[in-house]
């Protein structure tokens, strides 16, 4: 792997940036690997660079139907955060953001993370209650975290309505000043150029059609490229994921939901932290080319489609409007959906399956950009195994029967 | 934005006055105390979730605030048809594969799921009967 550094960005300036190394191969399939992982977004492509560096495991394909990191990687609004409630998530999440404090120099590949804050706004005495209860959760797991009151808010973004004028004043927040953003494309690029590197084989436009299945173990998959073989397979397929299950034969607890998002114009930076409501349901940040990004709430009804239903952007846009009036001009540029798998605890699935050598990691719903880095760690570190990593055991299909569920929709009202 | 024919109201009414509620025809066992782990658990949380034909819960929740059903493509995100609590849908993703699998431009995949945007004669049909 050639690597990135300023003195080859001097060196390549000499011969016009025209002699670049490719970042990655475009191999064609072998007829078997040691583990087939199913879906190149940041998640799969994170499992596939893990398994080949830290666990020796690089006969590794990667396939993918369409084209890497296309999936919700490339759709999301790369909020990052670890503020998470329950000691389960946070162990999670935490794993995560310490991975991405690093991530940059381990991958040799800019991925723009960016610590610049974020703010979960309180705008009822329940949320402030909810809001000092998980501040307190965190400090207790070793997750940075404030409670601020309005003027402590105010002071952060000034261009935030905190008037009591407010339909919805804002009466204070939660502050993880670790928290921040990340550049989405370059998270799956510079994922897929490090595993590549490693020997791991990514395959693009490959879909996987069926598994290949006896006596209950997996031994590979097909594919619109003919079969592949493998008896370890990591299926990480997100807003797909049901479709994956059923056919390997079970269902999983998922139901599949589109989220919006859009940009706007660019505009001189004005926001230089993130900001979200779960009340009036609606999160903001401004990207470095000053477009400002904002999130939606899922429509309501399943759907594959990748795209998603006028009211729900409307909704979003009164949302943004309400916290920030001085955006009320701003023109909208470009606006898409994603599909996300959305899980009835809205926590993720990390989990064995009913089929033997079949894993699947999905279930991150609206919120697993920022789990990318430790979501593939702990992955990675299960399908070496065979067991699954301490982090990702609760994570298991089995709470859906036996009740351990790790509920932080209700508890943290968290969505992103 | 969808339009939604309310089999109540018999009437074509705008998406914001409608909940989705997920997949309907799930009963609720018989005697739950009755039932294993695993078949509560089913019961609770897992569902089909299809590419494709879906039947599913909807609650006209500003308007008549009655419960009722929808059959609907969820990738072409099409309304089939609209159905009262109790019935049974007409359409299904059986029903449409046992038509000519690659008339009217559909295509369904193996195993009866459709995968591509519903058979014209499958709207037409709802439209002339119903809406
Ligand atoms: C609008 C929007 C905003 C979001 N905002 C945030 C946010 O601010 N912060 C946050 O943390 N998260 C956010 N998320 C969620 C986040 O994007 C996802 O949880 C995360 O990106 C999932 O990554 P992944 O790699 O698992 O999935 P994906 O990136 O979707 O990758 C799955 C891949 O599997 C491939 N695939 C599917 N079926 C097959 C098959 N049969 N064969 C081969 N390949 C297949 C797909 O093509 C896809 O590339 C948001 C999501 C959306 C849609
Ligand atoms: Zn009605």
């Amino acid at each position: 792997m050639q690597r990135y550094s300023g003195f080859g960005l001097v060196k390549h300036a000499l011969s016009h940036h025209e002699n670049w190394e490719r970042q990655w191969r475009n191999p064609t399939p072998k007829k078997q690997y040691d583990v087939i992982i199913i879906g190149g977004g940041g998640h799969g492509l994170a499992t596939a660079y893990y398994l080949a560096k830290e666990h020796g495991v690089k006969n590794v394909a990667v396939l993918e139907k369409g084209w890497l990191g296309g999936g919700n990687t490339a759709r999301n609004t790369t909020i990052v955060r670890s503020n998470y409630l329950w000691d389960e998530s946070a162990a999670l999440y935490e794993h995560s953001m310490k991975l991405w404090e690093g991530l940059s120099r381990d991958i040799n590949y800019n991925v723009m993370f960016s610590q610049r804050g974020v703010l979960n706004l309180g705008h009822t005495l329940q949320d402030m209650r909810d809001i000092q209860r998980r501040v307190n959760a965190n400090r207790l797991n070793g997750i940075d975290g404030e409670v601020l009151d309005t003027r402590g808010v105010q002071e952060i973004v000034p261009i935030l309505d905190c008037s009591t004028r407010a339909r919805y004043p804002v009466l204070g927040a939660s502050w993880q000043p670790r928290a921040g953003v990340a550049r989405h494309d370059a998270v799956a690029w510079g994922y897929a150029r490090a595993a590549d590197a490693q020997g791991v084989d990514l395959l693009q436009n490959t879909e996987v059609t069926g598994f290949k299945i006896r006596d209950g173990q997996v031994y590979g998959v097909h594919t619109n490229r003919g079969d592949i073989e493998a008896r370890t397979i990591g299926c990480v397929t997100a807003g797909n994921s049901g479709v994956l299950a059923k056919m390997a034969g079970f269902r999983l607890p998922l139901e599949s939901h589109p989220l919006q998002a859009l940009v706007s114009e660019p505009l001189k930076p004005v926001l230089d932290t993130v900001v979200m409501s779960n009340q009036v349901h609606g999160y903001i940040s401004q990207s470095d080319k000053g477009d400002l990004v904002i999130g939606a709430g899922i429509d309501g009804y399943n759907g594959y489609g990748q795209r998603g239903s006028y009211p729900t952007v409307e909704h979003t846009l009164q949302a943004i409007v309400e916290m920030f009036p001085i955006f009320s001009r701003v023109r909208m540029n470009r606006q898409w959906g994603g599909i996300v798998d959305t899980c009835p605890d809205a926590c993720p699935i990390l989990s064995k399956t009913p089929v033997k050598g079949l894993f699947f990691n999905c279930g991150w719903g609206t919120g697993g950009f920022k789990a990318t880095p430790g979501s593939g760690h702990v992955f990675a570190a299960s399908l070496a195994k065979g067991e699954m990593h301490p982090i990702a055991a609760p994570f298991s299909i089995d709470r859906f029967h036996s009740g351990a569920l790790i509920d932080e929709h209700g508890a943290a009202g968290v969505a992103h | 934005m969808f339009l939604i024919y309310c089999p109540y109201c018999e009437e074509l009414r705008e998406e914001p006055e409608f909940h989705a509620k997920g997949q309907a025809h799930i009963a609720r066992p018989q005697d739950p105390e009755a039932c294993s782990d695993e078949e509560w658990g089913d019961y609770l949380f897992f569902r089909d979730n299809p590419r494709g034909i879906h039947h599913e819960l909807w609650v006209h929740a500003i308007g008549c605030r009655k419960f009722f059903n929808i059959t609907r493509n969820t990738v072409s995100y099409e309304i089939l048809e609209t159905y009262k609590m109790g019935e049974q849908p007409t359409i299904t993703a059986e029903s449409l594969s046992r038509d000519d699998k690659t008339a009217d431009g559909v295509q369904v995949a193996d195993g009866g799921q459709q995968t591509v945007g519903a058979s014209d004669s499958a709207v037409n049909f709802v439209r002339g009967a119903k809406v």
